[in-house]
């Protein structure tokens, strides 16, 4: 019984079967997706590319770009920046610590459900409505307000505050940033071995020790990358600044709404490149989270 | 005075569950212990009480003479290997290794000359510089025993350390982990559920059954002379016959209807229910010599399992049914003759050997597990 | 309970919450004891300022004449009622379409084309970082001119609108869905039905989506969340969606405004709550059949 030898090629290996060239026709499953995106944010996406490019002509111009450079735009942009550079760090801390008193720092199980429920619904919880609670707290009338004048006999608006300022768009934005927070950070608090802890125990190292050589560097990836992502968040925000102050605040995402609104500040063009500048600065913390998203994955396999 | 002892040591959860009970043993220096037994036996939250993360409800333990019940872990100078191994995985292997050194303040080439040692002794010589995820199940075990030594702790603790792994890597690194353990003569306590592990490794094997040491002793003894139905089912393949009670003081049972005659003690009055337990070992094919006891019956099945053929013999029932299966081993050898399907075959066993249990002991004999998947 | 604040983030959260919902990892955390007072504290200073703005908004709505006031008032305004509902149908639709959408894009993608599967999980999360603003920016521009007239007329301008809540329910559907077929072997399962005779659409409709009940359940869930609390979108293609309407009440009406802030609010809650009772039955279903 022999069997009958295939002819082998030079290298000592089987022929390989000839490949065709097939029309991938498979790919023409994609089709509804791919035209309902292209028609509703591709092209809109382009168009805006495009136009960013263009002068009050149609000519070609980086004229909008380097109007950017305008002391009004860089206000909007420094204002923006700030405001979600506090947010961001500060939602990130407390937001942490949040998250983690629920999950590793000892308390009832059941207060870890309620509070990633109402983080789901909190972080929603944004725009107009968030705009028009915080000033029920701590507007003029507000609940908070009465209370430290009558009861603490601290006079807040009588010491210059105002909710209607930077300070209170970030008071109102840690809303929807400490939530946002706690809900991104939970699985890598939860990655956290409790083996790890009981390992660098076993081996003689203290609770600062733990934390300082073991669960911060750990976390860091996380923690790093969630901050930025909070930053994205927080420079997006539009509705909630605008409910809150009426545009009176210069941010980059008022400045856009009040550039389609038809309040001509600058030429349309200008308008564009300032969405363009949105776009990158999304686009690039977005892509930053899912860096250190990934490495710390592979820590926490 | 024992280098590790445990002295009555009782474990119960808020709530009622007692997962340990007085459990006491004396360890001797660099003696290696293993703790054996099913899921839930209590073998791995004794060992935890050793290391320090679970406090005994009572009793004490006592490392090298000093109290150590209530010192926290950090405080004990034991080593612990873990089944997930447990490596930080944001340090290289080297800073894994060191990290009992360096918290310790240990002077920094100091910490590198007894780094590079251990990576020696487990076999890891080059891979200082790597990270926990760039290496293999077994390599990252070993480096987890390189940390756990490198600090020269007074007890090793191994928690199911192999159970996450091949079974040839299993096989392999359990022998470097005895000679490991040998060459440096630390007394090593090791849990596991694997009964080949705990028989082949250890100096004494504890095995336990729900919260219960229900033997401590030599693997040879464990196995030849299991103290009670559980060990004697838990520790080798049983076959477990029905018997029925002629004469105690005579030894004589009926197996199936089959007169034979045991050297072991028990007790009852004719026509009492028992269980004969023996190994498949103990059994051989023939009808050789008049002091051994006789069965005869049908071959049913012929299985190889490598070096051994398990022959297995079904024993006539009541009334035409089928009877109790017996399990016999034969070595595998060119000159074995294999008896065919359907074949009347006659099994022989000492009188010496079989254990005679009550009828409601919880014993399981191989078919039952195997029925029950 | 807009989307109009944080695009990227608040997507990203409701996305968290719902791979949390549906099962991602269970926790398997039990500290015994009460944990240490620290974490006590940091917790409640989290309650309170959680639970302050709501207080203050419930105390404001009562503060009219009548206890209550403002609650009536609110059960009897029908434009209140013609935008929530406005709302709502919105949402539906959307859910609809988006289902119609994704299930079968994502279907195919793990099953025929795994290559498109980086590209296609590119373009589900554009919406992150395309802010609503900058979104509808680009929709009025582009819809705005011939021959794509879409923003002159009411219909032409639902359309768009759904159009563009569609495109932001992306990343929730995509991820929704997609986890769904990762649960169950969407190979085998087609192979049976093509052997048993069954065409694509069959496979899809009888097959396929009723084992992904729960993923398209929590899904539109959120989506209907966030469409009926979206803001930005709906304003600037003049739509008289919930928000909107809630953003103007206030200048006749600061009352009744805040107590429907509040009811938002619950609305929001309960849709969350809805996604997490979904997600749990899920869970149980599976472990009764994995016992056997």
């Amino acid at each position: 019984m022999t069997a009958q030898a295939a002819p082998l090629d030079e290298r000592g290996g089987l022929p390989a079967r000839p490949v065709r060239r097939r029309f991938p026709v498979a790919w023409l499953g994609l089709a509804p997706f791919a035209i309902f995106s292209t028609l509703f944010l591709v092209l809109p996406t382009i168009y805006l590319i495009v136009a960013s490019l263009q002068d009050r002509q149609g000519a070609f111009t980086l004229d909008n770009y380097t109007g950017l450079t305008d002391p009004t735009v860089v206000q909007a942009y420094s204002n923006s920046i700030e405001i979600s550079l506090v947010t961001a760090i500060g939602g990130g801390i407390f937001g942490f610590l949040l998250a983690y008193s629920v999950i590793a720092g000892g308390l009832p199980g059941f207060l870890r459900s309620a509070l990633m429920t109402f983080s789901g619904v909190a972080s929603n919880f944004a725009g107009v409505p968030l705009a028009l609670a915080f000033v029920f707290t701590l507007g003029r009338q507000g609940l908070v307000s009465a209370i430290l004048r009558d009861v603490f006999k601290i006079d807040i608006y009588g010491a210059g505050f105002t909710i209607y300022s930077k300070i209170g768009l970030e008071l109102v934005y840690m809303y929807f940033q400490f939530p946002l927070m706690v809900l991104v950070i939970a699985p890598a608090i939860d990655g956290l071995k409790k083996e790890w802890r009981e390992a660098s125990e076993v081996l003689g190292a203290s609770s600062a020790q733990y934390w300082r050589r073991v669960a911060l560097p750990i976390l860091l990836p996380s923690l790093l990358g969630t901050v930025i992502l909070l930053f994205g968040n927080s420079f997006g925000a539009q509705a909630t600044a605008y409910q809150l102050t009426s545009g009176l605040i210069s941010l980059v995402t008022i400045v856009i709404s009040a550039q389609m609104r038809g309040d001509v500040l600058f030429n349309p063009g200008l308008g564009y490149a300032l969405a363009m500048g949105m776009v990158v600065i999304m686009s690039a913390s977005i892509a930053v989270y899912s860096l250190l998203q990934r490495r710390s994955e592979r820590w926490l396999r | 005075m024992a280098y590790l002892e445990l002295s009555h040591v009782r474990k119960a959860f808020p709530g009622g569950t007692v997962a340990v009970e007085d459990f006491s043993l004396s360890a001797e220096q660099g003696e290696f212990v293993s703790f054996l037994g099913p899921s839930g036996c209590g073998k791995t939250t004794t060992l935890r009480m050793i290391a320090g993360f679970e406090r005994p409800t009572s009793g004490t333990i006592t490392l090298d003479g000093r109290d150590i019940t209530d010192i926290s872990p950090n405080q004990r100078n034991v080593g612990m290997v873990f089944q997930s191994y447990a490596l930080f995985p944001n340090m290289t292997v080297a800073d894994n290794v060191a990290f009992g050194l360096t918290i310790r303040k240990r002077p920094k080439d100091q910490v590198t000359k007894r780094v590079d040692e251990l990576l020696q002794i487990v076999n890891l010589p080059d891979k200082g510089k790597r990270y926990p995820y760039q290496l293999s199940g077994g390599q990252q075990q070993r480096v987890a025993l390189a940390r756990a030594l490198a600090f020269e702790p007074q007890v090793l603790l191994l928690d199911e350390p192999l159970s996450a792994l091949d079974a040839k890597i299993r096989v392999a690194l359990r022998q470097e982990i005895r000679s490991i353990q040998r060459q440096l003569g630390i007394t090593t306590v090791y849990v596991t559920h694997d009964q080949e592990e705990a028989l082949s490794l250890s100096d004494r094997v504890v095995v336990m059954s729900e919260g219960r040491m229900e033997q401590v002793g030599h693997p040879f003894e464990i196995y030849n002379f299991p103290a009670t139905a559980f060990v004697a089912s838990f520790v080798g393949t049983l076959n477990v016959l029905p018997g029925v009670v002629v004469n105690a003081g005579s030894g004589e049972l009926t197996i199936a209807g089959q007169r034979v005659r045991l050297k072991s003690s028990f007790e009852g009055v004719v026509g009492r229910e028992v269980k004969v337990a023996l190994r498949p070992e103990m059994v051989s094919l023939g009808s050789a010599g008049d002091a051994e006891n006789h069965l005869t019956g049908k071959v049913t099945d012929v299985s190889f399992l490598g070096s051994i053929v398990r022959i297995r013999v079904g024993l006539a029932g009541e009334n035409g049914a089928d009877g109790p299966t017996v399990i016999l081993d034969e070595f595998n050898e060119p000159t074995l003759k294999l008896p065919t399907l359907g074949d009347t075959a006659t099994v022989n066993f000492p009188q010496v050997g079989p254990l005679v249990l009550d009828a409601k002991a919880p014993v399981e004999s191989l078919e039952e597990l195997i029925a029950e998947g | 309970m807009s989307q109009g604040s944080g695009g990227a983030g608040s997507t990203i959260a409701a996305t968290m919450y719902m791979k949390q919902a549906l099962g991602n990892k269970p926790s398997r955390r039990r500290r015994r004891g009460l944990g240490s007072i620290v974490w006590w504290i940091v917790f409640l200073i989290g309650v309170l300022y959680f639970f302050v703005p709501l207080v203050a908004t419930l105390l404001f709505s009562l503060k009219p004449a009548a206890f209550g006031d403002a609650y009536v008032a609110t059960a009897h305004d029908t434009e209140l009622f013609g935008s929530l509902l406005y709302s709502f149908v919105i949402a539906i639709i959307t859910v609809i379409g988006s289902t119609l959408l994704i299930v079968p894009t994502a279907y195919w993608v793990r099953l025929k084309v795994p290559r498109a599967r980086p590209l296609v999980e590119f373009i589900t999360l554009l919406p992150f970082v395309v802010p609503p603003v900058i979104l509808v920016f680009g929709l009025l521009n582009t819809y705005s001119h011939p021959p794509l007239f879409l923003t002159e007329t009411n219909l032409g301008n639902d359309v768009l609108m759904v159009c563009a809540y569609i495109v932001l329910s992306f990343p929730y559907m995509y991820r929704a869905v997609d986890t769904g077929l990762r649960a169950i072997d969407i190979r085998s399962l087609t192979e049976a039905g093509q052997s048993l005779g069954a065409g694509w659409f069959r496979i899809l409709w009888s097959v396929i989506l009723p084992n992904l009940r729960v993923s398209i359940l929590a899904g539109a869930f959120l989506t209907v969340a966030i469409v009926v609390g979206e803001f930005t979108i709906a304003i600037f293609l003049g739509r008289k969606t919930f928000a909107p309407f809630l953003s103007i009440l206030g200048d006749h009406d600061p009352y009744e405004q805040g107590a429907v802030t509040l009811v938002s609010f619950g609305i929001t809650w309960l849709a969350m709550g809805l996604i997490g009772l979904v997600g749990r039955g899920s869970r149980a279903r599976i472990q009764v059949a994995g016992a056997h």
